[in-house]
């Protein structure tokens, strides 16, 4: 039996055999089936055996590989925090890969997409198993340059270009920012292994300056305000699927790289770091909605929400940090928690969303919201899955959005047993800020929904639109399955997030599944509770019964007429319905 | 009657809203605390239940296609970006004084002696009344009776409707305003609230009592209506940016104010 983290490595070798097939047979008409089938394939089992290494509890296995520094080797490391960080990419690889077999077929020029795509997840899982400083920035710039080569796939189009260069230049930024953190995390003494940092002791300054470098360098990947220039940018021009990965995925890496720097090797937090963490996530959540609520196009919304998000996952992580540098354990739990459901499930529905604006794209061309409309006629089942993604983007019950919301907020109310001034004052005031954020992000996504699929055609290319292919539509069937079902059953996903808040914060919240219902109960039972599964039986019951009982006592059917017509008096209404 | 143009989410978006407004409605304590599902979701639950009725409300207004339903849903969506946010500041400040978000819970706290006086939780009632009358279409915000074109919200949204779509539609914001209407009764005038344990008698006298408060408020919101006039729809966010800072000025004055 290999150890857990050689059946990952393994998996990354495969992926990169992939990208070695995909440039041999670039030229080739298969090639788009062969290398997605292929990463589909890698993708998946990586993902089983992430998952199996997170629910069995397995103990952390690291390996050295005796690849990069000649004498000194590269270490690698699967624990509980970067198993979960492994399920979140490959779940993402494997429905990106999906997607791909069916919306690569209308790509122009494969040859420029194909070998840079398995490279791409082969270095988002590098990152998240990378276990020393020298390791983990050479896989970090292998994620960023393969993902740079994928957003100029299309160089053509006009500001592609320039997407490209600003997100190499914010990159490249980025990465120094990590490397002086790395270097500050080294200490003295100089050596390189995450293993040997964790021992080393930070005086308060030093830490401060560790945590504004992480703040700049994770921060600029995952789209901060404001180093979340290029995100909007270079995100929508890459092709769909791997506009998905970048933001449902490598922005999860970015988060990744922050919680192992912060809340693992940097030692016991202060609570300052909180405050900074909490005040910039707040910031990020309500200017990254306010953007997008601006935008007409389709993907470029997308990716300014992506910002919305982030700021939610940090701001809850600052909360996490305050509870933990004051010996809140439970709390800290509770909102760590939040924010890797969150983190979750944004991967899901930000690449649901994603795939169903690429596949928007493939219909009609347009991605240009006010050269849309009426498609919900002439693409229903797509149709139908973004809204499930509108619904859960929302953080509307009873879909997955809601919950990690919820938990926050949870952690939020759990402020006044905090000892600072400072905190007691700013975990509301942020916390309006998230409410904001989330009533916005509901009105933003109104207004995408309604705007592309609801009224009627403004555009020929919106009025010849057709359904996609069924490779399409299975990925978003899939991802929107996952919305839902994260959204009725929280408390197995809480229960399954656990080792990884014992492995980081010392702490779990309680057991979930032996609650009756399956309900969730973040601290007891008269504090708070939420269950989703009850909330969307009672919501179909109570949606069927006067469905039922309005059919059965009035026979007759609806009528169609011109619009309008509705709202005219009975006695007006004949006359304006042509018969 | 249906538009030519109304998709399926058109028909089945009256259903849906009804449906979350019941659920949202049903769980909120009326006369009686710990009541058998009240814990299956909590005050932020029913806040968020209302947004997805709202949600869906507003993505039919947009479906027909017409520009009436369009105006209705962009206003719509833009009182509730403020009303929202209020109400759960409301709540942050509720929550952080009674110790739980569960309503069962936090209507036996309040009608407990130990709370007392306290200026956030006036200060929460005030948000909570403000942002109540512009959810539901009241006068100053909207005005449910009125079709005059320029100045409808709600009744815009919903002009397609007919029949026994538009009858749950109705049947819905009735709900809501009853719901609303609890929800003030139950957070701030808990009195007579029948609590776990207690003789049937007592739950006769909370029947009598809750439909006494819903009578005296339905009798202050027809007062306060003929009283006031409606406002443009440029003055609501000043009006809901008001019940926004109650909101938040509630939630921090917490720490320095106690209970008299």
């Amino acid at each position: 039996m290999i150890s857990t983290v050689a059946q990952q490595l393994w998996c990354v070798a495969a992926l990169l055999a992939t990208t070695v097939l995909a440039i041999a047979t670039s030229r080739s008409r298969r090639s788009t089936a062969i290398v997605y089938g292929a990463t589909f394939a890698i993708s998946a089992i990586a993902l089983a055996a992430a998952l199996h290494a997170l629910i069995a509890h397995s103990n952390a296995t690291g390996l050295m590989l005796p690849v990069g520094l000649p004498w000194l080797g590269s270490h690698f490391r699967l624990d509980a925090l970067a198993a979960f960080f492994l399920a979140v990419v490959n779940l993402g690889g494997a429905a990106a890969s999906l997607y791909g077999l069916g919306y690569g077929s209308h790509e122009t020029t494969p040859h420029r997409v194909l070998p840079f795509f398995p490279a791409f997840l082969a270095g988002m899982n590098l990152v998240v198993l990378a276990d020393d400083a020298f390791t983990y920035l050479l896989c970090w710039e292998f994620m960023s340059l393969a993902s740079w080569a994928l957003v100029m796939s299309h160089h053509r189009e006009a500001d592609n270009a320039r997407a490209g260069y600003v997100y190499l230049v914010m990159a490249s930024f980025g990465t120094l920012a990590l490397l002086l953190a790395f270097g500050l995390l080294s200490g003295a003494g100089g050596s390189y292994s995450f293993a040997a940092m964790r021992g080393i002791q930070h005086t308060p300054s030093e830490a401060a300056l560790v945590l504004a470098l992480m703040l700049l360098g994770a921060g600029s990947k995952a789209g901060l305000v404001p180093l979340h220039v290029w995100l909007p940018l270079a995100h929508p021009a890459a092709p769909s699927h791997v506009s998905a990965l970048m933001s449902g995925v490598m922005t999860k890496v970015a988060v990744y790289g922050f919680i192992r720097v912060v809340f693992d090797l940097l030692g016991p937090p202060s609570w300052s770091a909180g405050v900074v963490v909490l005040i910039l996530g707040g910031v990020t959540a309500v200017m990254g909605i306010l953007y997008a609520l601006m935008e007409k196009d389709l993907k470029r919304l997308l990716a300014y929400s992506t910002i919305e998000n982030i700021g939610v996952v940090f701001a809850s992580l600052g909360l996490a940090l305050a509870f933990q540098a004051n010996g809140y354990r439970l709390a800290a739990a509770l909102a760590f928690t939040a924010a890797l459901f969150h983190v979750l499930n944004h991967s899901f529905f930000k690449s649901l969303l994603f795939f169903g604006a690429g596949a928007v794209l493939t219909s009609t061309g347009e991605r240009d919201m006010e050269k849309l409309g009426g498609l919900i006629h002439r693409m229903p089942l797509t149709s139908f899955v973004f809204l499930v993604g509108c619904v859960a983007i929302s953080a509307l019950p009873p879909f997955n959005g809601f919950v990690s919301e919820w938990l926050m907020f949870q952690a939020v109310l759990q402020s006044p047993d905090l000892p600072q001034w400072m905190l007691k004052i700013m975990v509301p005031a942020v916390g309006a800020l998230l409410a904001l954020a989330a009533v916005l992000a509901a009105a933003c996504f109104v207004k995408a929904f309604g705007i592309t699929f609801l009224g009627r055609a403004r555009s020929p290319a919106a009025e010849a639109a057709g359904e996609v292919d069924r490779y399409c539509l299975a990925a978003m069937f899939g991802l929107a399955a996952l919305c839902f079902l994260a959204g009725i059953l929280p408390g197995l996903v809480i229960d399954a997030l656990s080792p990884v808040a014992m492995a980081v914060i010392g702490h779990r919240m309680p057991v979930q599944a032996s609650d009756a219902w399956l309900s969730i109960v973040p601290i007891e039972e008269s504090r708070s509770s939420y269950n989703g599964l009850l909330v969307f039986i009672f919501i179909t019951l109570r949606r069927r019964l006067p469905c039922i009982s309005s059919i059965a006592l009035h026979r007759a059917r609806s009528g169609a007429g011109p619009p309008g017509v509705a709202a005219l008096p009975i006695r007006l209404r004949r006359r304006n319905i042509p018969e | 009657m249906l538009a030519e143009n109304a998709s399926w989410l058109f028909r089945v978006t009256p259903y849906i809203t009804f449906a979350a407004i019941w659920v949202a409605a049903a769980l909120v304590p009326t006369f009686a605390t710990g009541l058998e599902f009240n814990w299956s979701a909590d005050l932020i639950a029913i806040v968020a239940l209302l947004g997805s009725a709202r949600f869906f409300l507003a993505l039919a207004g947009m479906d027909v296609g017409t520009s009436f339903g369009g105006i209705g849903s962009s206003r719509e969506v833009m009182i509730a970006a403020l009303a929202e946010p209020a109400m759960l500041l409301m709540v942050f400040c509720v929550a952080l004084i009674a110790g739980s978000t569960q309503l069962s819970t936090v209507a036996t706290f309040m009608a407990s002696s130990e709370v007392g006086l306290r200026v956030s939780l006036g200060m929460a009632m005030i948000a909570l009344i403000m942002v109540a009358l512009a959810e539901n279409a009241r006068i100053p915000i909207d005005n449910p009776a009125t079709h005059l074109e320029l100045t409808m919200v709600h009744e815009a949204m919903i002009l397609e409707y007919s029949g026994r779509h538009l009858a749950m539609i109705e049947f819905g914001a009735f709900l809501k305003l009853q719901l609303y209407v609890s929800l003030i009764i139950c957070v701030f005038f808990p009195w007579q609230i029948t609590t776990e344990g207690a003789g049937p008698l007592s739950y006769l006298v909370s029947v009598a009592a809750y439909i006494l408060k819903l009578v005296i408020a339905s009798f202050l919101l027809a007062v306060f209506e003929t009283a006031t006039a409606k406002v443009r729809v440029f003055r609501v966010p000043e009006f809901l940016g008001a019940a926004l800072m109650l909101g938040l000025l509630g939630t921090l004055l917490r720490f320095v104010s106690r209970g008299f």
